[in-house]
């Protein structure tokens, strides 16, 4: 069972490297390589959950010497939310670069990304997690840059400039770690990181470092104009997977490996700019008057809600409180990665059709594309955070645990950044409403619509009704 | 399999799956949408009726899902929860009939009646709801699914009105949302149970309790449209008339209300509410939006308008007899939850009626409609009758419930007035409407005909739904000591509060 750790890297290694050899058969490997990837991680998840957390030793040699592969329930659950998102974007970025050409270049580097992001997530040492860190941040710069045009390239360039800068801080804090304690395997340090300077160093460059990828507030400059400029199924892929990651990262340094060493005041740090992402975020996108532009800030301020968590599970001690504040986390963040992901693809299809994206000119088209729409409106829900979506019941832990803790200032700041969302999200529904007499429909592509629909149901219906096992997974993790 | 488990489920079922079905027709496929619709509807019905059956003989039907730990989706039946669920499912149906013949032709039918099922779906949910985690997901459900049926016709008024409901909605939401969960942090899930659960907390957390309480009131009161937070409403009709009508009946008001008699029976207690001093709270915002509805309903000259300020005021009765101690105003408050319902759509219908076949919007214009349309004026009057009290109609026996509950609970001195004021009032601003339509002669034109009279005053399937529900008024009204009359199962409602 511990082979398919291996797999979920290999397959799609071996996949882009194929796309590149033979473009000509690309969009087949894609897809098997796609599809396989996902049966992995299916498997993957499903024997975390029956048999828990798995190893794998890359040859054999233990940690230490070689390299090995870790998963438990958080990454488990990651790695299929990526495969569940890469796959109907997949299917998507076919229709959407018409031409082979495009694609030839497309497929390597597409494929190239979603192998660092399982390598990052089944990492368990701080020297590969940068390795792959650096892999992920220049497979996002590449795909970033593939819009073409002045504005995409300079967007990706400070992108570029800003991951490296990212990677050298988290690359710092690591050299610290392995000067201070001789080793770089998580669950080793885990057990002798004692709070002190040394550690407290190390920690505040990594993090610092992670903060800047994962463009918390105010670090979040570069994040609208790459991902607003990207192709559509970039910019999903970007704002919902590739800030995941490092905020994975955030997670596992602050709430395993250095979890003694985090204080109270450091996480209210987390949490202060978490509510200044929510906030700021949620205006911008309110103020936004491109839809691509709109989603972008959307996801600085979704982000910003996953930080508002740290306070909350710094103050609560061990136990089912805890575990219901920490399954909601993840839970936000999954619903936040399809919905997120959806929308953007939601929002490319109005692009392509209506040749644009101002938020004032869309009057008519719910009457156009209304599967587009519908789908637009659910990942609307499930970023306001409504039922039937994952992001309600998230939400519901993320209050009862501000509520529970008398951290009533997160908890207003959740509620405040949820109506603002509200008002964003309607503010775009209210013009597809608004009627306009358009005789004709405009046909669509049924591969064009359908990813972004079934992404968006998955995160507003599917993660809210069967969101249960999430607990379930994680009780042994975090 | 045990069928106990998935009524609640199916009731649910019976609309919202022909109502994601409705979505993906083709707007041109007539005949089968109706059929769906009407399927879902008399299906429906035929459930709620073994559901009334089982709860009267205390059978248990309860659906549970897990959706995370401590948090279970609970649809459950008790005596309360029945009520609600028949009238929406009466209502609906006859709705359901009423829009059919009002959007004849009109654009994106398959839309309108897809969120009109979701918006049942969601309403009848909601009166399942058997704890408060429940109630919350289809209270925001409800914002959500009624939100493109006010904005259906795309004007910009349109979209006005439903930015407006949908800032007022969702942010009483969002209050809501704090309170459940703040009730939940410090009770645990909280089920509800007849005779409320709260009364075992410790003291220290009672000036918790009471603020929780103020914040869920607010959040019900949004939708509710307690006096000041009302402001949605009467821009809320701009909809289309079937849904006016259904909004302002059965669904998104009488959402709030249900809630409000949910959250003081069934969570707190109405002793332990009375206890902790909310009771008054309640009673006080209820008299202030009784007056103030009224009062605003008398200066409207908008048929619709003038409908929407009394639905304002007439809802909150149910907050006034939910806010008097004791079984007698328990009676009055429930009953005319369904007695409200059915003569507020009898109206709206009708304001619908005049509408499309005259079109006529303003009462001004009203001059001797009724011998042109006698039928929905004849509708309208026994509704509005029944609205000022007027004895048999249904109207009057939620007034002398209250006014019987009042004495007992020797809360006469301020309830009498309020109740007295208002009946003069309703009487100010529905007996004009009265003379206009059937004492003073017609204007030599109708601002505009859509529909010639011919065999009926206007088409049949707009005639007849006012035309029933007007009965049904009466007959509520007429046959009140009737088995499983509204009257006889708010007085069960109240034998099993009291636990009497």
């Amino acid at each position: 069972m511990s082979d398919t750790l291996i797999w979920l890297v290999a397959i799609p290694l071996a996949g882009a490297l194929t796309t590149l050899l033979l473009p000509r058969i690309a969009d087949a490997v894609v897809m098997a390589a796609g599809l396989a990837t996902a049966i992995a991680a299916g498997t993957l998840l499903y024997g975390v959950g029956t048999q828990g957390a798995m190893i794998y030793e890359i040859g054999g040699w233990s940690a230490g010497l070689g390299i090995a592969l870790r998963a438990d329930g958080l990454s488990a659950l990651l790695l299929m939310m990526i495969a569940l998102v890469m796959l109907p974007a997949s299917v998507y970025s076919r229709t959407y670069f018409s031409k082979a050409a495009e694609r030839a270049r497309f497929w390597p580097l597409w494929l190239l990304l979603w192998t660092a992001l399982n390598a990052l997530l089944l990492s368990g040492d701080l020297f590969n997690l940068y390795v792959t860190l650096e892999l992920l941040g220049l497979g996002a710069v590449a795909l970033a840059a593939l819009g073409g045009g002045r504005a995409a390239v300079e967007a990706a360039l400070r992108y570029l400039l800003v991951g490296l800068l990212g990677s050298m801080m988290f690359l710092a804090g690591v050299s610290l770690i392995y000067a201070g304690y001789g080793t770089l395997d998580m669950t080793a340090l885990a057990r002798i990181v004692e709070p002190g300077p040394v550690a407290g160093t190390a920690l505040a460059m990594m993090t610092a470092g992670l903060l800047l990828k994962s463009a918390l507030f105010p670090l979040h400059f570069w994040l609208p104009p790459a991902h607003g400029s990207a192709p559509a199924p970039v910019s999903a892929v970007l704002s919902a997977l590739v800030v995941k990651a490092a905020f994975y990262l955030v997670l596992r340094l602050w709430l395993e490996v250095f979890a003694d060493a985090v204080t109270p005041a450091a996480a209210n740090l987390l949490g202060v700019l978490g509510a200044g992402a929510v906030l700021w975020g949620s205006w911008r996108a309110l103020r936004a008057e491109r839809l691509k532009l709109l989603a972008a800030y959307s996801t600085v301020a979704q982000l910003g809600y996953l930080f508002l968590f740290f306070p909350l599970l710094q103050a609560l001690p061990p136990g089912p409180a805890r575990e219901l504040a920490v399954g909601g986390l993840v839970l936000l963040a999954l619903t936040h990665g399809f919905a997120k992901a959806g929308l953007f693809l939601a929002i490319g299809i109005v692009q392509h059709h209506s040749g644009h994206d101002t938020i004032r000119e869309l009057d008519g088209t719910a009457q156009r594309l209304p599967a587009t729409t519908f789908a637009m409106a659910l990942g609307g829900v499930a970023l306001i955070g409504l039922p039937p979506s994952g992001a309600f019941l998230g939400k519901w832990q993320l209050l009862a645990g501000a509520v529970a803790t008398g951290q009533w200032l997160w908890a207003a700041v959740t509620l405040i950044g949820s109506l603002l969302a509200a008002a964003y999200i309607f503010r775009v529904l209210g013009h597809a409403f608004g009627h306009q007499a358009y005789p004709n429909r405009a046909v669509t592509v049924a591969s064009e619509e359908w990813p972004a629909l079934l992404l968006t149901t998955m995160a507003a219906v599917v993660l809210g009704l069967a969101g249960a096992p999430v607990w379930r997974l994680l009780e042994n993790g975090l | 399999m045990n069928w106990d488990a998935w009524l609640p489920l199916a009731i649910v079922a019976s609309s919202l799956l022909p109502g994601l079905v409705i979505f993906f027709m083709r707007e041109g496929s007539h005949g089968l949408r109706t059929v769906l619709n009407l399927t879902g509807a008399v299906l429906k019905l035929v459930l709620v009726g073994v559901m009334i059956w089982g709860v009267f003989h205390e059978h248990v039907y309860e659906t549970r899902w897990t959706l995370a730990p401590g948090l279970d989706l609970v649809l459950h039946a008790d005596t309360l929860s029945v009520l609600f669920v028949t009238l929406s499912t009466v209502l609906w149906l006859v709705t359901t009939v009423y829009a059919i013949g009002y959007l004849e032709n009109a654009p994106h039918r398959s839309r309108f009646f897809g969120f009109f099922s979701l918006c049942v779906s969601a309403t009848v949910g909601l009166a399942l709801a058997g704890n408060m985690f429940t109630f919350v997901i289809f209270y925001e459900l409800l914002t959500l699914a009624t939100y493109p049926l006010v904005a259906h016709r795309g004007t910009p008024e349109a979209v006005r009105g439903a930015r407006i409901y949908l800032a007022y909605t969702l942010g009483g939401g969002a209050v809501l949302l704090l309170g459940a969960v703040w009730l939940q942090v410090i009770a645990g899930p909280v089920t509800f149970v007849e005779g409320g659960i709260l009364d075992r907390l410790p003291v220290e957390v009672h000036p918790q309790l009471r603020v929780i309480f103020l914040l869920m009131l607010i959040g019900l009161g949004v939708k509710a449209a307690l006096v000041p937070l009302h402001g949605w409403l009467p821009q809320a009709m701009v909809a289309p008339a079937p849904v006016s009508a259904l909004l302002h009946a059965v669904a998104v008001v009488k959402a709030g209300a249900f809630g409000i008699v949910r959250l003081v029976y069934d969570v707190y207690g109405v002793h332990f509410a009375g206890q902790l001093g909310l009771l008054a709270v309640l009673g006080t915002a209820a008299a202030i939006t009784i007056i103030y509805g009224s009062v605003m309903a008398l200066f409207q000259d908008n048929l619709k308008k003038r409908l929407a300020y009394s639905t304002v005021s007439q809802v909150s009765y149910i907050a006034l007899g939910t806010a008097i101690l004791g079984p007698l105003g328990t009676i009055g408050g429930v009953v005319h939850l369904v007695h409200q319902g059915v003569m507020k759509i009898t109206m709206f219908f009708s304001a619908g009626n005049y509408a499309e076949t005259l079109g006529i919007h303003k009462v001004s214009e009203m001059n001797g409609v009724g011998r042109r349309m006698p039928a929905t004026t004849l509708a309208f009057s026994v509704a509005a009758l029944g609205m000022i009290g007027i004895p048999p109609v249904a109207g009057f026996v939620s007034k002398w419930y209250l006014g019987l509950g009042a004495i007992e609970a020797g809360m006469a001195g301020w309830v009498m007035p309020v109740l007295i004021a208002s009946s003069v009032l309703n009487a100010a601003y529905f007996l004009p409407i009265l003379y206009r339509a059937w004492f003073r002669t017609a204007a030599p034109a109708w601002p505009a005909e859509h529909i010639a009279a011919g065999r009926f005053e206007t088409s049949g399937s707009l005639l007849w739904p006012p035309v029933v529900t007007a009965m049904l008024a009466l007959a509520a009204g007429l046959f009140a000591a009737a088995p499983y009359s509204p009257l006889e199962w708010a007085i069960l409602i109240a034998q099993r509060e009291y636990a009497l």
